[in-house]
């Protein structure tokens, strides 16, 4: 696998928030600032950049069936470490995201990377990995934290945007807008993947894949 | 003899979609009315933009997503008409607005569109307006001005009978409840004058628009619970001020009754009645909020695919589940 696949599989094909809908508790639940959204990105990265490494390194060593423990260890050291750091760098930030720092341990996006990716790929594959999916993580946190922000405080990164006259949404920085924000993402961007996917198939001169059923989510296509 | 064969159906109702709504709008005639009388011509310029921006949503969406363009039907207008009602009259221009985009594009068309949606869309967006913009929608509430040609909002704001009622119960006298079943009190534009909804809603009856169980049901229901919990202790309610305050009258003949969103046949329609009602009086008394009507409906719509599951009647020639072998 190359790296630009790679790469592009983190960020945009294979979205964790967008593509693959997990790490949905984190992303609904602090995204409610432009701030706290990239903070979480970043923390979530750091880690699942680490633990990536790590696992791939022990991959051979680690039996099969208590590798989930040993994975947990090893993501929870890093998250323990990015706690302290926020901690003592970071106060405010840390407050704000507060029990979701320590709950990346169960992030099922470092748990899938884990599992799916670095578990079967050499350390400098899983690093790449790690950056893509955490890059697609973080600016799946930024857009949502942004329109949540500006909707409901009128502000994007704490910086007042709109006028004052402007009427605030609060019900955007409340869970509810999470959701709202979510969904209507999401089927904006399947919309557009559609209108794309619709040109490709015109494009598409491969016969064998046209009347296949699957073509639409074949990853073997070409075979 | 010729032999027809055709599938389902044999029989075709001959109402319409339009017919339908059009008779919804004059039952809600005498409602706009009152409201103009005892809010001023704020509430028709209210009334008139919701409905109009309700209507722009939908020819919008159907436009821009091409599909046929059925905004003229008349049930983007009721939905406008039934979201003003839930408006204070004091409400800035621009939340008709917001509420018409989210009651039809986000709770209506994104689902579906007509007859998809699984909440009522008005009280969806009512929902989402108390939640987004909480100081216009609650406490901006001003006591009728009976000022046909003031388009001014009266600066002192009062308290709804329901949430005096709620900060410290009283024993509603024979004017209090007087004033409730005519309108009179603060509150929302359209729900205030329950006469007024009675009207529509037994000329709905009288059209077969709606059938008696949700309506009867549902005001049973809050009236009888409410004289048994009572606001201080046991029986100490009054069932008449607590279904003529506030927007069970409109909730009873033209929220609940929905199509979309009300099981399809009589024994749902009851269940679905009696659990709007039970939520409602729990809400008023118990919750959060000094009124319960709009969440206890919308939680209900959420029972309704499961309501219609279990209520469906035998089908004709198939065996009852457990019955006699030969029956």
């Amino acid at each position: 696998m190359n790296a630009g696949k790679i790469m592009r599989n983190g960020i945009f094909e294979e979205n964790p928030i967008f593509i693959q809908v997990i790490g949905m508790c984190p992303t609904l639940a602090v995204t409610t600032s432009a701030t706290n959204g990239v903070g979480m990105g970043i923390s979530a990265t750091i880690v699942l950049i680490c633990s990536n490494i790590v696992i791939s390194l022990i991959r051979r060593l680690v039996p099969d069936k208590v590798r989930i423990p040993c994975y947990i260890v090893v993501i929870s050291t890093f998250v323990t470490m990015i706690q302290f750091l926020l901690q003592a760098f970071f106060p405010a930030l840390n407050n704000s995201l507060g029990i979701f720092i320590p709950l990346i341990v169960v992030n099922c996006i470092i748990l899938a990377r884990a599992e799916a990716f670095a578990s079967k790929n050499s350390p400098a594959a899983a690093a790449l990995d790690g950056v893509a999916m955490g890059l697609g993580f973080t600016l799946a946190l930024l857009i949502i934290g942004c329109i949540r922000e500006l909707l409901g405080a009128g502000s994007v990164f704490g910086l007042t945007l709109l006028p004052s006259f402007f009427p605030r949404t609060i019900i955007m920085i409340l869970p509810p807008g999470a959701f709202l924000t979510l969904g209507l993402l999401m089927a904006f961007l399947n919309v557009m993947q559609r209108r794309r996917g619709v040109t490709n198939a015109k494009t598409n001169q491969d016969p064998s894949c046209d009347g296949c059923a699957k073509s639409a989510g074949c990853a073997d296509c070409g075979q | 003899m010729r032999l027809v064969v055709t599938s389902t159906p044999h029989t075709r109702s001959k109402d319409t979609i339009e017919q339908t709504m059009r008779e919804v709008l004059l039952a809600l005639a005498p409602a706009t009315i009152m409201a103009v009388y005892y809010f001023g011509l704020r509430a028709l310029l209210i009334i008139l933009l919701t409905m109009a921006a309700s209507v722009a949503f939908e020819w919008l969406y159907q436009k821009i997503t091409k599909q046929t363009i059925t905004a003229l039907d008349g049930s983007a207008a009721v939905t406008g008409v039934l979201l003003a009602f839930n408006l204070p009259v004091s409400s800035p221009f621009w939340m008709p607005i917001v509420g018409s985009f989210f009651a039809i594009v986000i709770a209506k068309q994104l689902f579906g569109g007509l007859g998809q949606n699984f909440l009522n869309p008005a009280l969806a967006a009512r929902a989402f307006l108390m939640a987004a913009y909480t100081p216009l929608m609650a406490s901006r509430f001003t006591a009728p001005a009976r000022n046909l040609f003031s388009l001014s909002v009266d600066a002192v704001s009062v308290a709804t009978p329901l949430t005096q009622m709620r900060e410290s119960p009283f024993i509603p006298a024979a004017g209090d409840i007087l004033n409730a079943f005519l309108g009179n009190t603060a509150g929302c534009l359209g729900e205030t004058c329950a006469l007024a909804l009675i009207i529509g809603g037994v000329y709905l009856l009288i059209r077969r628009i709606i059938t008696w169980h949700i309506p009867v049901v549902y005001t049973a229901t809050v009236f009888l619970l409410s004289v048994f919990l009572g606001r201080s202790g046991l029986m100490t309610g009054n069932g008449l001020f607590e279904i003529f305050s506030g927007g069970v009258m409109m909730g009873a003949f033209f929220m609940v009754t929905d199509y979309a969103t009300s099981p399809v046949n009589d024994l749902g329609k009851i269940i679905m009645a009696l659990g709007c009602g039970v939520l409602t009086v729990v809400i008023r008394f118990y919750g959060g909020y000094p009124e319960g009507v709009s969440y206890s409906i919308l939680l209900m719509n959420l029972f309704v695919p499961l309501l219609d599951k279990y209520c469906a009647p035998r089908v004709f020639g198939v065996k009852k589940k457990g019955g006699a072998q030969n029956a």
